[in-house]
């Protein structure tokens, strides 16, 4: 196993490979083909190396566990908006998620339909390339479109093109209050439709997710507000009177401390519903009004539906092939055997010409095929 | 500015290229008389023009497909354009090159607040995408001065921001899918109505790519519910430095306003003889938004003041009804055109960390008297997004020149105290040749090879975004 140290280290490992490497921070988020290659872990690349509060930005190495970044954050009353899901329950992996790995998955909770993904608060990157070019794109200001837009392209590609060894990402405030309303008993076309009068209302509904078979074997429908105190309070009353349409919604408060409201939004997060099942667990992205209609073709597969109905957690038996349900969007494997992610591909076969262009940049960025070979496909 | 000089092949070849063009697409959507191809020599960076080979207005994305499919046989440089308001020269042309408008393709081609997006041809301007959908009370949030005239093409191509950013985001945060055509004539199809990519980032990379990957025809972009309502309050401070300071400790006390924009006293006063806006006799101002319910504005804006009078303001005004809000904001919207009265001016691009903002600020005014040219500074403070305006006269020889010459400067102090050279505008040929202050070669050669795997013959946009010495050898080689 390679694990450099610093980011000279990292060059100097990439550039002496031999032969393909495994590229990873904690492992916990083991999504794709599996790669045949040394282990090259950025683990050893760790802390943060510049937080300023006032300026809403933190720059962490790569290696940097993401427990050790929020828990910075929060002694500053501040977070990571777009709320990393911990894939490890799902998974079952063991390891600490580091913030690289996160930002190599893209990996975004609930707070995404409002908030916006991981990629939307990645401000800069430094990494290291197939050739082991060390490249920095972006950088800690808010606003910048000084040159292509790699930032981005780091974000979500999963180690394919570089090894990232530095981010920064932009932070906001903690919310001081968190309100969820509760809906009960809703099937999947009106829970979408009361999410998505949510969505449309002018209350900056920060979460809407939906579970068919909720903790008590109910439907239950979850919307979340968050904000200063006073506000939580006058819009969590506006909203309930605009979804009254859907039945009594309960009302769960939080002000302070990791309670019930918190809670049932990291399980939504982290698809616990799914841990620890012998299913195959699939995600699907899509167009939020196609939620009923795909849960629909799913048939019998266990869902739980965030981003009011854009995210689409299925579990199947195992084997089967899920993707048939899409009609838009796509459809990406989670968990599944070696066997079943072979023969149905984890991730959505890419239309040409972008099946070329990725083919392209990985021969620019990654000319020997070194750096996660065939893990994206 | 230099230009690469034409190919003289090209320009020998124009009449056979023109012709193909008007065969393609209706002869009256190519133009190539000098006398029609005249408003299309420069974009708003008006400082530089240049008439090209011709221009082509095709209406659908099969059209763009078969005018770039001809200019890729024709090895002509194709320059992409929206509706022509770039600061950076975006779209400026070369006499040998096609230009390529997407203004005719405006249309809406499906709303759905199910989803909360809406689909556009690229040539609608950006202010008329809220307008498709106001009425039933969403709107489109990236807001760029220029939105009344500007193209959602020309928004994806620079990944334009806007004063209300702070809150919402720019375009990338803001775009879901997109069809482009690449400079071979592939149609490519990208994203759509759902919240997220299954490959690689490609919206993200082509947004801001400033038409050198490929011409977007057609748009799925994100909408939002209009807020119950939003207020401005305005603060007028002693000094530049202490307002920097007030937008610092705003950011920091976990308020999110929708948008912080900053005038100092040039400015001011400028706008002030212009507009009468009622503005503060004050060093600098800012302009202070928040949204939400009346109650929650009135919580806001009490936390906001509260915050600002630990800076011993000048003056401190929260717009009590629509009528002085409108006046508050009145000023700020007439500041460029008012600037505009009184002499030329570059506008400057420049982005910093917050918290360098006072720091910025001083050294700015020192650079301006060294140079001998004054400085207005208007922008947006909460994402630190600097605006210097330059001022010169044109008509004396040599000022534009040196007000290059201080941009420059502007731009390079930007970058050392952490920034960067342009937070919303685009390089374009303006800040091309300043790329090596920010980014190191190797930088420039990975994107650069993004170009090299989406347009290997280098013929969109060639000119622009990289130093010229550096794409000099792929440039030739097409």
């Amino acid at each position: 196993m390679l694990s450099p140290s610093d980011e000279r280290e990292l060059a100097e490992a990439v550039s002496g490979a031999t032969g393909p490497l495994a590229v990873r921070g904690g492992g916990t988020r083991r999504v794709g083909h599996p790669v045949d290659g040394d282990d090259l872990t950025v683990a050893g690349l760790s802390g943060v190396t510049f937080y300023e509060p006032g300026a809403l930005t933190l720059v962490a190495r790569a290696g940097t566990p993401l427990a050790q970044v929020e828990t910075m954050l929060a002694a500053e009353g501040q977070m990571l908006a777009f709320e990393p899901m911990d894939h490890r329950k799902l998974l079952g992996t063991s390891g600490e998620p580091t913030i690289g790995g996160t930002v190599a998955a893209n990996a975004s909770g609930p707070r995404r339909v409002r908030a916006g993904a991981c990629r939307d608060f990645l401000l800069g990157v430094r990494f290291v390339d197939g050739r082991g070019r060390v490249i920095k794109n972006g950088g800690r200001v808010m606003k910048n479109v000084t040159g292509y837009d790699l930032v981005r392209l780091m974000a979500g590609s999963r180690g394919t093109l570089g090894v990232l060894s530095e981010v920064c990402l932009k932070v906001l405030p903690r919310p001081e209050s968190t309100a969820v309303l509760l809906l009960a008993g809703l099937d999947v076309e009106v829970a979408v439709r009361a999410m998505s009068a949510s969505l449309n209302s002018p209350y900056e509904v920060s979460g809407a997710a939906h579970v068919p078979v909720g903790l008590d074997g109910d439907p239950v429908t979850m919307i979340r507000l968050e904000g200063f105190e006073a506000s939580v309070a006058y819009r969590v009353e506006r909203l309930r009177d605009r979804l009254a349409e859907f039945g009594p919604a309960g009302i769960e408060r939080r002000t302070e401390g990791p309670e019930s409201a918190t809670a049932g939004w990291a399980w939504i997060r982290d698809v616990e519903a799914h841990g620890g099942t012998g299913e195959d667990v699939w995600r699907f992205s899509i167009p939020p009004r196609d939620a009923p209609a795909l849960v629909e073709s799913l048939g019998d597969a266990r869902v739980v539906l965030d981003w009011g109905g854009g995210l689409v957690w299925a579990a199947v038996e195992q084997g089967r092939d899920a993707r048939r349900s899409l009609s838009c969007g796509h459809a990406t494997i989670i968990r599944a055997d070696d066997e079943t992610r072979n023969r149905l591909g984890v991730f959505q076969p890419e239309a040409e010409p972008l099946a070329s262009f990725a083919e392209g940049l990985r021969r620019k960025f990654d000319p020997e095929g070194i750096l996660n070979p065939g893990l994206m496909g | 500015m230099d230009m690469p000089a034409p190919s003289i092949d090209v320009l020998n070849r124009k009449s056979r290229i023109v012709e193909r063009l008007k065969n393609a697409l209706s002869a009256e959507h190519v133009k190539s008389d000098p006398v029609e191809t005249r408003a299309y020599e420069c974009d708003a960076l008006t400082a530089y023009a240049c008439q090209p080979l011709c221009v082509v207005l095709p209406g659908s994305t099969g059209e763009v497909a078969e005018a770039l499919r001809i200019c890729s046989e024709e090895r002509v440089p194709v320059v992409p354009r929206g509706s022509g308001t770039s600061l950076a020269g975006g779209a400026l042309p070369t006499s040998d090159c096609v230009v390529l408008g997407v203004s005719r393709m405006s249309r809406i081609l499906e709303v759905d607040y199910a989803s909360r997006c809406i689909r556009v041809e690229a040539g609608r301007t950006n202010l008329s995408v809220t307008g498709a959908v106001q009425e039933d009370g969403f709107f489109y949030a990236p807001d760029p001065s220029s939105q009344l005239a500007c193209a959602i093409a020309g928004n994806i191509a620079m990944n334009a921001g806007g004063a209300h950013c702070l809150k919402y985001g720019v375009t990338t945060n803001n775009l879901l899918g997109l069809t482009m055509v690449t400079m071979d004539g592939s149609v490519v199809e990208i994203g759509g109505a759902h919240m997220d990519a299954s490959g690689y980032d490609w919206l993200g990379l082509v947004c801001g790519s400033e038409g050198q990957l490929g011409v977007v025809t057609e748009a799925t972009l994100r909408i939002l519910p209009r807020p119950e309502g939003a207020r401005p309050m305005l603060i007028g401070f002693a000094s530049p430095e202490v307002a920097g300071a007030c937008v610092s400790d705003i950011i920091r006390a976990g308020v999110l306003p929708v948008a912080i924009e900053y005038m100092d006293r040039k400015v001011i006063e400028v706008v002030e003889s212009f507009s009468q806006a009622g503005y503060p006799d004050c060093e600098a101002l800012l302009i202070v938004e928040v949204e939400g319910s009346p109650a929650e504005i009135d919580d806001q804006l009490g936390v906001i003041g509260n915050i600002a009078r630990r800076h011993d303001p000048i003056e401190l005004r929260e717009a009590r009804d629509a009528d002085e809000a409108a006046r508050i904001w009145l000023g700020r919207k007439s500041a460029f055109g008012a600037m505009g009265k009184l002499n030329d001016y570059i506008c400057l691009d420049g982005t910093i960390p917050v918290s360098e903002l006072p720091g910025v600020l001083k050294r700015i005014g020192a650079l301006s008297r060294q140079y001998g040219l004054d400085v207005g500074n208007v922008f947006h403070a909460g994402d630190g997004n600097m605006h210097p305006l330059i001022l010169f006269n044109a008509n004396s020889s040599g000022e534009l020149e040196t007000c290059e010459a201080l941009g420059a400067e502007i731009l390079k102090l930007c970058v050392e105290a952490g920034g960067c050279l342009t937070g919303e505008h685009g390089v374009g040929i303006e800040k091309r040749d300043l790329m090596h202050v920010q980014f190191d070669p190797v930088d420039l050669e990975a994107q650069m090879n993004v170009k090299d795997v989406l347009d290997p013959a280098w013929l969109l946009n060639p000119a622009k975004v990289f130093p010229l010495s550096e794409t000099a050898s792929r440039r030739a080689a097409a």
